[in-house]
């Protein structure tokens, strides 16, 4: 037995395809995921120096951010027809597979890689988007990278990176009931800043991971990013092998048996060296709301917008206040929204619909709520949950039930938050102007924004049913 | 990629920390299939009303920055999306030095593929640029080759830079054309990993 080795020590050392004393390592890349917005331009490259794509059967592509969710038939936006029209022509010129718009396997990017199976443990996966970090959750190493890292993956199936330093993020004890993967995300982005990940990959570990499901481990890697790590990731166990089974790319019979027992092997082992390790309590965790300009600017739903006076950062908190149009020392609970979005790669599975369709089940969304939306991560997941009846659950709540796509995350298709508008969202980014110019926006889990969405303002949904009485 | 060898300028202070790319290129500027023509969006949504006027409370719209080629901003500089877009409209608004206590992982690399030079240095002397850069007509004289910059009172400090990111930056080398010379290599790990 040599030295123990942490998970992203191993899968590093068998990817690397040269290695030079002053240089990054050159990676080898198993999955390459694509999507309409971060790729037009990588393979007009191609076209411009001639050259091809190195490998289309490791390359996957679909339509997520651009898509309309209601009325596919009709994309209003010119610009962003042309652009889904430029993926269809590439991916034709390429031989690249495709699940457009109206394909049964569309979806959002992050959603779909696991759901086909095509997310593994141990593989190197890229995508031009930054919540990539999502594929972390089966002990994949996942990252966003640019366009221009798009086209020199395209064209060399390599990647050229300097050996990240790891990060472990310890995470004792276990969630309080009605506690989820989301409310512990933020609260380790609320506790160790949006930069504390910079240059490092997480592990994400201990007794409150393990418990998780594979759904709550996607939601937790995949705001890794939103703490300045670009991946982040979770060693594999049986839970892992048991989601994968029978998935269409995963392997089959025997062949499976020998995969699942490889990856189990991934995990790091006992003793194993981290660069850094940080320590937060499972069990001291609320339900956590975002109240500001960045996933960090958050509290648990019992607490208050903070006080300029205990702040140090008073300028920027000052600002976000503004942005926010909130006072200080505000109770989170009496913030009163007009909004609500229930969707994206970081809670839009089947799971994350159950729980909130649970809360909302015979009751109807508060006469101040403008719209409330709910859009499923992917065509399956959509289908999935009409069949279990989610769907009539939220329409007769007054809840849109929508097609798969990006959607109102980041509001690049027609489902944006007017200026001025409150959203519960269970998105990624409360970000200026990032689900519309003007629109603020309040980071929840699936079942806060689901009481949120009844109550007409923030609840700990918890103490729900006693609020409504 | 042009190359960036020395590079003098205007400095432009922008005085806010954790700037993500949303802020940088707002996202119905995406859209576009091409990798030019976005500088006329770059910080859209703090340079303009929703009309389209400019707003005079952003600092970047005072014609005194309008020829400034040097960014300098708070820590954690480009976080968020990974789109490139926002280097883009950087490089495309006239900026060649970006400098900050810190970037995004995403960003540094996406600025380094496009001859943007992203300079980390200590946060007391970044504030001691930023008043000056607020209150003067400030220049500064970056060299890439020797990793210093210089102000016009002829302090300097030195950055770090990784090697071979510097090589590449000097150069203006394309690393796809860099990467094929491996070719061999990859096709022997494809063939030993059956991949």
């Amino acid at each position: 037995m040599g030295k123990p080795k942490t998970i992203i020590e191993k899968i590093w050392e068998k990817h690397v395809v040269h290695r030079e004393e002053g240089k990054p390592d050159l990676l080898y890349i198993d999955l390459h995921l694509i999507h309409e917005v971060t790729s037009p331009q990588a393979f007009e490259g191609l076209r411009m120096n001639n050259r091809k794509v190195r490998r289309p059967d490791l390359t996957f592509a679909t339509m997520d951010h651009n898509v309309p969710t209601a009325n596919r038939h009709v994309v209003r936006d010119p610009v962003s027809k042309k652009q889904m029209e430029t993926l269809k022509k590439n991916c034709e010129e390429f031989s690249i597979k495709l699940a457009d718009m109206f394909h049964p396997d569309q979806g959002i990017v992050h959603v779909i890689g696991p759901q086909l199976g095509l997310t593994q443990p141990g593989k190197t996966i890229v995508c031009g988007d930054s919540h990539t970090s999502t594929h972390g959750a089966f002990g994949a190493l996942a990252f966003g990278i640019g366009t221009s890292e798009v086209e020199h993956v395209l064209a060399t199936q390599t990647i050229w990176q300097h050996r990240p330093k790891t990060l472990n993020v310890h995470v004792e004890g276990d969630l309080p009931i009605g506690v989820t993967a989301k409310d512990l995300i933020l609260a380790i982005i609320a506790k160790f800043g949006v930069s504390f990940g910079q240059g490092y990959i997480i592990e994400y570990t201990g007794e409150a991971i393990r418990n998780l499901s594979m759904e709550g481990r996607m939601t937790v890697c995949n705001m890794s990013i939103e703490a300045g790590a670009r991946a982040g990731l979770i060693s594999p166990d049986e839970k892992t092998i048991e989601y994968l089974r029978g998935r269409r790319y995963a392997p089959k019979g025997e062949e499976f048996e020998k995969a699942a027992e490889e990856w189990l092997a991934l995990a790091t082992d006992e003793g194993a060296v981290y660069d850094k390790t940080v320590t937060i309590r499972a069990d001291e965790i609320e339900p956590q709301v975002t109240w500001g300009t960045n996933p960090s600017m958050c509290v648990p739903v019992s607490g208050s917008t903070p006080s300029l006076d205990e702040v140090e950062n008073k300028e920027e908190v000052r600002r976000a206040l503004e942005y926010m149009g909130l006072e200080e020392n505000q109770p989170i609970t009496s913030i009163e929204i007009d909004h609500v979005f229930i969707g994206s790669c970081t809670n839009s599975r089947l799971s994350d619909l159950k729980r909130a369709a649970e809360i909302i089940r015979g009751r109807k969304v508060h006469k101040n709520i403008k719209r409330a939306m709910v859009v499923p991560g992917s065509a399956l997941v959509k289908a999935e949950a009409e069949k279990e009846g989610l769907d009539r659950i939220f329409k007769e709540a007054g809840f849109e039930w929508r097609d798969a796509g990006c959607s109102m995350c980041l509001g690049m298709n027609e489902d944006i938050v007017p200026p001025g508008g409150r959203c519960a969202s269970t998105s990624n980014r409360n970000f200026e102007g990032r689900q519309g110019s003007g629109a603020r926006t309040h980071l929840v889990s699936p079942e806060m924004a689901a009481a949120a969405a009844i109550a007409g303002h923030f609840v700990d949904v918890r103490k729900f049913e006693k609020v409504l009485q | 990629m042009e190359p960036i060898r020395q590079h003098q300028g205007l400095v432009y202070p922008l005085r806010r920390e954790n700037v993500d790319t949303d802020q940088i290129i707002p996202k119905q500027f995406l859209k576009a299939i091409e990798r030019t023509g976005f500088g006329k969006y770059l910080f859209y949504n703090w340079r303009f009303y929703d009309d389209g006027t400019k707003r005079e409370d952003f600092t970047l719209n005072d014609p005194k920055y309008e020829n400034a080629s040097i960014l300098l901003a708070g820590k954690n500089f480009g976080c968020g999306s990974s789109r490139e877009h926002a280097a883009w409209a950087i490089l495309d608004y006239g900026f060649r030095v970006v400098i900050a206590p810190s970037f995004a992982d995403i960003f540094y690399n996406n600025a380094l593929k496009n001859g943007i030079l992203p300079v980390e240095i200590d946060e007391a002397t970044i504030e001691h640029w930023m008043m000056e850069a607020e209150s003067r007509n400030f220049e500064l004289k970056v060299d890439l080759e020797a990793q210093t910059i210089t102000d016009d009172q002829n302090n300097t400090v030195f950055f770090p830079i990784d090697s071979y990111q510097k090589e590449k930056l000097v150069n203006g080398w394309d690393d796809i054309d860099i990467t094929l010379m491996y070719e061999d290599k990859i096709r022997a790990y494809e063939e030993a990993f059956q991949k």
